[in-house]
Order: structure tokens, then C-alpha cells, then sequence
């Protein structure tokens, strides 16, 4: 007998997680708690958050005949690309990750891609934007996002309706993402009959760019594209304001698309970022919250503006949800199936994944949009104003402190 | 050529900031051959020191000095006592290992509180101009302060009963209590009057550039290259040691890629390193 409760004990012990699993669907990811990463990430994972607590709260994912409810583990990976691989092996073989989800930033993304891959894990990318890791030959990695190359398209066509012969200094911080971005951007403004008239990368720990705007005066130019990632684009912003260096066209990365921007006061007026959604925007989803629904319920939860790193995060999760109720399955492969097969529009707008080998898993129906910080009804906020079907406000041209 | 002389300007006006951060980390090394790692930590508690009574209190950022300047002097001297007292006369890797511990601390505790959100305080000076190029009236306003400040420095050591005491300990702390000098004081009001400069310099540079929490380390690197060029323990040497860094930096970038200009500051460092190893501007070792 009393071997018999032992075994029953033992077996107990042994059932219960394995029921537990049998309901769960475990999401693992790492976010920048700490170091310089911190605000964007924090978006990214305010996202995430919102898409698990909205799927749990309506029961879970639905495949199969059954409710998977959505359970996160994630670490904080520092800001630091040495600790991503350590921390994705961890979260795929001790934690038991079933699907993972991206780092905030393309430094982070691409070395977590490799172990990704390795487990044959499916990854889904709403932090990274650079291309290399789809040029690999990934096949479980999906990005939602509007690819590095793309990110300027807009300011360069609206730049060039604006002035056929503007002359840009193209400035940007020496980091992988940044130089990608720059670089499509350079060559789709000489493609514009566009002239580039400074074309410069400065390092990343760059604090005092005094010199760097003289530069910028000295080459003529009467349109400024690049920046970075946080403080440096800021910083710019600010310098070219300070120092008036009077550009008539400021696109600055990643920086003006936060909130915090807006503390620049008037250095901020005029400056514009593209960026992969905007409160603004109205496309039609086929599932999921509307952009109002989400914004407000955004908002209402983290008593935060939802800006386009958290609707990138929970478009992450919307898509992985979509993708296991399509296969009817949380396996892997049919998972992966769907995603190929994906075809959708939700509040962040239209989402399909290349399925040619040279670049799978990349996003390639995604539009970003141009936003700009304008002053509305006597307060400095973000408008879209490119393009010209999803605008909110006429563009600023030339910005306000080139006329003072 | 204007855009040339434009950037050596600003150069040298940013750098006279530098050198005054740099003043700071070189008294201490003067004064008790203690790296002091927290630094870039308190070059930020001096931001944040700005941005909280600029915005709390609405009043000039250049109000905000005072009080930066007191409560980074009694930051010191509570550093010191938390941190380097007991280092003192150790390896040099026991106050380095402390210091940088109490560093993680501060920067943990701030971004836990603040995030590393951006933070910016809006100053309104007229400014100057050459042609196309403008130096901003914050520019010239905090040069002109950190000359101030370091010349008030400089005052104090010479000229008054303290600072000859401080240097007395810089030169033979021996000797020094052997005459009545009551040492351990005197390396507390130092550590004090270092961290003091540190906060004002933070607070200075946050009316030049936005900034968030983890920007200390930038500066703190600056105030590095600053000492070694200055010449280590010698605070007036940091100051030139600032301006000719300033000088370098406006100097080098209208003719080199902008990202050569880096590369070529610290080639320019560890050339100092092997032909003037105390730095440019060395003075007798601890006559401070």
C-alpha cells in the first residue's frame, strides 16, 4: 500500500507540470531592462505584455480543440549583444520555450536569430529591421516589421516633392542599423536626382556634435537625414537648433518617434522620423483591436501613448496567435506554414512574409509612414504627414526655425 | 576657413567644460591616489540635480549651481566615507573596484527610478555669430563659468588656510600630521570638493546637450583622456587639458571623417602616454 501512494505521489509530482504545458504555450525573449536600449525595448515589451494579458483574458489561443493560455520568460539582456545568445539557449533549453520573440534593436536580433535557428525555433521580429539575418537562409525567422532599407523611402520622396534639387547631408551613427538605413538612403536620393553633399558616419559615443554641425553648415546642405538611436538623434536635433544651422529638412532616426522627444521644445518643431505606425494611422484589420481601440486601451493599461515600438511588440504577438489558430496547432512546422502563408491586415497595417529563399521571412508589405512634430492646438505632438493618403497634417516645408 | 576657426571656438568652449569634470577626478588622484569611478555618475547627479530644480522650481538652470555645488560637495564627502576611506594607502585596484561598485549602484538606482529616458532643459541666451556659424549663449555662458569656477579652485588652494593643507596632504601625508593637520578631514573635504566639481560640470554640460542617465560614461572617458593630458593630479593642468582637447576635436573634424576623429584623439592619448608619461602639463608629482 504504502508503495503504491509513492508511486501515485511520484506520478502526481511528474503530471502536473506536464498538464500544466499541456495548456500553456511558453514565449521566451530577453528585453533591455537596463542600458541604453531601455526606453525602446520598454515599448516592445509593454506591447508583448498587452497582446498576453488581452489573449489570456479571452480565454487563450484556440487551436486544436483546446485553449493555450500565454506564458512569458524573459530576461534583461543588458543592452548588450554578448549576453542575447547565453540568454536564448537558456530560454529554448531550460526554460522550454515553444515560440520566441525578438530583442529590441537589429544588434541584439541578429546573434539571438542564430540560436533561434539552430533549435528550429520560430522567432518573430518586431525589434530588429536590418536585412541581413533574411539574406541567411533562416527558415523559422519572421519580421514584421518594414525593413531597414525602406526606412527613409519616404522622407526621400517627400524631401524631393518638396525640392527636386535639395542637398542633403546624410550624418549617422557608425552602427549596423544606422548604416544600413543611410546607406539605401544616400542612393535613393541620388536616384531622385537628389545631391548628397556630406555623407558621414560618426562613432556611437559621440556627445558633443558641435563640430560635426559647423561641418554640416560648411557643405551647404539645406537637408539633414540621419541620427542613430536615442541620445545621439537628441542631441543632433538639438545642436543643429542651438548652433542654427537652418535646415529646411531634418529626418532624424528612432529618437523622435518617443515621446520624450517633444522636451526639445521648439529644437524638436519640424523634425521628422519614420516611423512603422503612428496613433494616426486608420487601416482596416481583418482581426484584432482597431487603431483607436488600441491606442485608448494602450493607454488606459500603462498610462503611456502607445508609439510604434509597442504596436510593433504586439503585432509580434497578433501574428504568432493568427498564425497557431490558422494551423489549428501549436507544431512547429505547421506554425511555420502559416506564417509563409500569412496574408493579413491589422491596426499596424498590411503583413506578408517573403517566402523566397534569399530573403525569407522578411516583411515585404508593411508601409511605413513619415511623421512629423508639429504644433497642434498649442502643443508639440507628431503628425503623419507622409504619404499623402495616410496624412493627418500637411507637411511642414521649410521647418519653422530655418525662416526665424 | 570660418567653419575651421567656428569649431576650434566651440571646441575650446565645450572643452574649458570638460576640463572642469576633468578637475575633479584629478584632485582626488592628486590628493590620495584614489581613481574615483563614480565620476560619470556624478557628472549625471549633477544633470539630474539641474533637470529636477529647473523644472520643479521653474527657475534659470543657471540657479540650480549653488545648490549642485553644496550637495555634490557633501555627496563627496559622504563617497568618501562609504567608499575610499578605508582604500587609502591600499592597491590603487581596492578604490577603483569600490568606487566602480558604488557607480553600478547610483547609475542602477537612477535607471530604475528614471529609465533612461531623455531629458533636456531649454536655455534661451542670445548667442554669438561668424558668418553662417553660431556659438550658443549656453556655450559661452558655461565656458565662462567652468573658467570661473576652476579660477576660484585655483584660490582656494593657493590662498586660503584649507586648500594649503589639502596640498600639504597631496604633497606628504606624513608630514603633514606630523605638523597638526587633521589628514582624514582633509581627504573627505577633497573627495567633497571633487565630486563638487563633477556635479557642476554635469550640470553645466545638461544645459549644453539632452541627456538621459547612462551619459556619465561619456564623460567620465573625456575626463580620463583630460587627466592624462593634463598631467595627473595637477587641476590646473586639467583645465588646459580640456581646451586642448576641445581645440583637437574642432580641429581634426573639418578635415577628416567624422568618424576618424575619435581614432585620432586616442592615438593622439596614447602618444602622450609614451612621451610624457606624468602628461603634457605634468607638474611635480603632488604638488597638485
Amino acid at each position: 500500500m504504502k508503495r503504491l501512494c509513492l508511486l501515485a505521489a511520484a506520478a502526481t509530482l511528474f503530471a502536473a507540470p506536464a498538464f500544466a504545458q499541456d495548456n500553456t504555450i511558453t514565449v521566451g525573449f530577453t528585453e533591455s531592462q537596463t542600458g541604453p536600449l531601455n526606453v525602446d525595448s520598454l515599448g516592445q515589451s509593454r506591447g508583448y505584455q498587452f497582446w498576453r494579458d488581452e489573449v489570456n483574458a479571452a480565454g487563450g489561443i484556440k487551436a486544436g480543440g483546446k485553449s493555450y493560455k500565454v506564458k512569458f520568460v524573459s530576461y534583461d539582456d543588458q543592452s548588450v549583444g554578448g549576453r542575447v545568445q547565453q540568454l536564448y539557449t537558456r530560454l529554448i533549453v531550460q526554460d522550454k520555450a515553444d515560440f520566441l520573440f525578438s530583442p529590441y534593436s537589429s544588434g541584439l536580433t541578429a546573434p539571438a536569430t542564430v540560436i533561434s535557428e539552430q533549435y528550429s525555433k520560430i522567432m518573430i521580429d518586431s525589434g530588429g529591421a536590418e536585412e541581413k539575418p533574411f539574406e541567411l537562409g533562416n527558415k523559422y525567422l519572421f519580421m514584421v516589421l518594414t525593413s531597414a532599407t525602406h526606412y527613409l523611402s519616404g522622407a526621400v520622396e517627400a524631401l524631393k516633392a518638396k525640392d527636386p534639387h535639395g542637398k542633403i547631408a546624410v550624418v549617422y551613427s557608425d552602427d549596423p542599423f544606422s548604416k544600413v538605413v543611410l546607406a539605401a538612403a544616400a542612393q535613393q536620393a541620388k536616384d531622385a536626382g537628389l545631391e548628397v553633399v556630406m555623407n558621414e558616419s560618426y562613432a556611437p559615443s559621440t556627445t558633443d556634435f558641435g563640430p560635426i554641425v559647423n561641418k554640416i553648415v560648411s557643405s551647404n546642405a539645406d537637408a539633414f537625414m540621419g541620427g542613430g538611436h536615442y541620445s545621439d538623434g537628441a542631441t543632433l536635433a538639438r545642436q543643429m537648433y542651438d548652433q542654427k544651422a537652418n535646415m529646411k529638412w531634418v529626418s532624424i532616426l528612432v529618437a523622435p518617434a518617443d515621446d520624450k522627444f517633444g522636451e526639445l521644445g521648439r529644437a524638436a518643431m519640424g523634425v521628422t522620423v519614420p516611423s512603422q505606425w503612428e496613433v494616426q494611422v486608420s487601416y482596416k484589420p481583418q482581426f484584432g483591436p482597431t487603431t483607436p481601440e488600441f491606442a485608448k486601451a494602450f493607454q488606459d493599461k500603462f498610462h503611456v501613448p502607445a508609439d510604434y515600438h509597442a504596436a510593433s511588440g504586439y503585432t509580434a504577438g497578433a501574428v504568432l496567435q493568427h498564425a497557431i489558430e490558422q494551423a489549428n496547432s501549436i507544431d512547429p512546422e505547421k506554425v511555420t506554414a502559416a506564417l509563409n502563408a500569412m496574408d493579413v491586415t491589422t491596426f499596424y497595417g498590411h503583413i506578408k512574409f517573403a517566402a523566397d529563399p534569399g530573403h525569407h521571412g522578411l516583411q515585404e508589405a508593411h508601409q511605413m509612414v513619415l511623421a512629423q512634430w508639429q504644433n497642434v492646438n498649442g502643443k508639440l505632438g507628431r503628425q503623419v504627414v507622409w504619404p499623402e493618403v495616410a496624412k493627418s497634417a500637411d507637411l511642414l516645408y521649410p521647418i519653422p526655425s530655418a525662416t526665424q | 576657413m570660418l567653419g575651421i576657426l567656428a569649431s576650434i571656438i566651440d571646441g575650446v568652449l565645450v572643452g574649458l567644460v570638460y576640463g572642469l569634470a576633468a578637475m575633479g577626478l584629478t584632485l582626488i588622484w592628486g590628493v590620495m591616489d584614489v581613481i574615483n569611478l563614480t565620476h560619470g555618475a556624478m557628472i549625471v547627479a549633477g544633470m539630474m540635480g539641474l533637470y529636477l530644480l529647473a523644472s520643479s522650481l521653474g527657475v534659470s538652470p543657471y540657479l540650480t549651481l549653488p545648490p549642485v555645488l553644496i550637495g555634490g560637495f557633501f555627496v563627496g564627502v559622504a563617497l568618501y566615507w562609504i567608499a575610499i576611506h578605508r582604500m587609502v594607502g591600499r592597491p590603487p585596484l581596492m578604490s577603483l573596484l569600490s568606487t566602480f561598485a558604488v557607480n553600478l549602484v547610483v547609475i542602477g538606482v537612477g535607471t530604475a527610478v528614471w529609465g533612461t529616458a531623455l531629458f533636456n532643459v531649454e536655455v534661451a541666451l542670445p548667442g554669438a555669430s561668424i558668418g553662417r556659424y553660431t556659438f550658443p549663449g549656453a556655450h559661452i555662458l558655461a565656458a565662462v563659468l567652468a573658467a570661473v569656477i576652476a579660477a576660484a579652485l585655483y584660490v582656494f588652494l593657493h590662498n586660503t588656510r584649507i586648500g594649503k593643507a589639502v596640498r600639504a596632504v597631496a604633497n606628504n601625508r606624513e608630514a603633514a600630521e606630523l605638523v597638526g593637520i587633521p589628514t582624514t578631514r582633509l581627504l573627505a573635504i577633497s573627495v567633497g570638493l571633487g565630486v563638487a566639481l563633477a556635479g557642476v560640470s554635469g550640470m553645466l554640460i545638461g544645459t549644453l546637450f539632452p541627456f538621459t542617465v547612462l551619459s556619465g560614461d561619456g564623460y567620465q572617458l573625456k575626463s580620463f583622456v583630460v587627466t592624462v593630458l593634463g598631467g595627473f593630479g595637477n587641476p590646473v593642468g586639467a583645465l588646459l587639458g580640456g581646451m586642448a582637447l576641445g581645440l583637437l576635436e574642432g580641429l581634426v573634424t573639418p578635415f577628416v571623417p567624422v568618424s576618424w576623429t575619435l581614432v585620432i584623439e586616442f592615438a593622439l592619448f596614447v602618444l602622450v602616454l609614451i612621451a610624457f608619461p606624468g602628461g603634457i602639463f605634468a607638474s611635480r608629482r603632488g604638488a597638485l
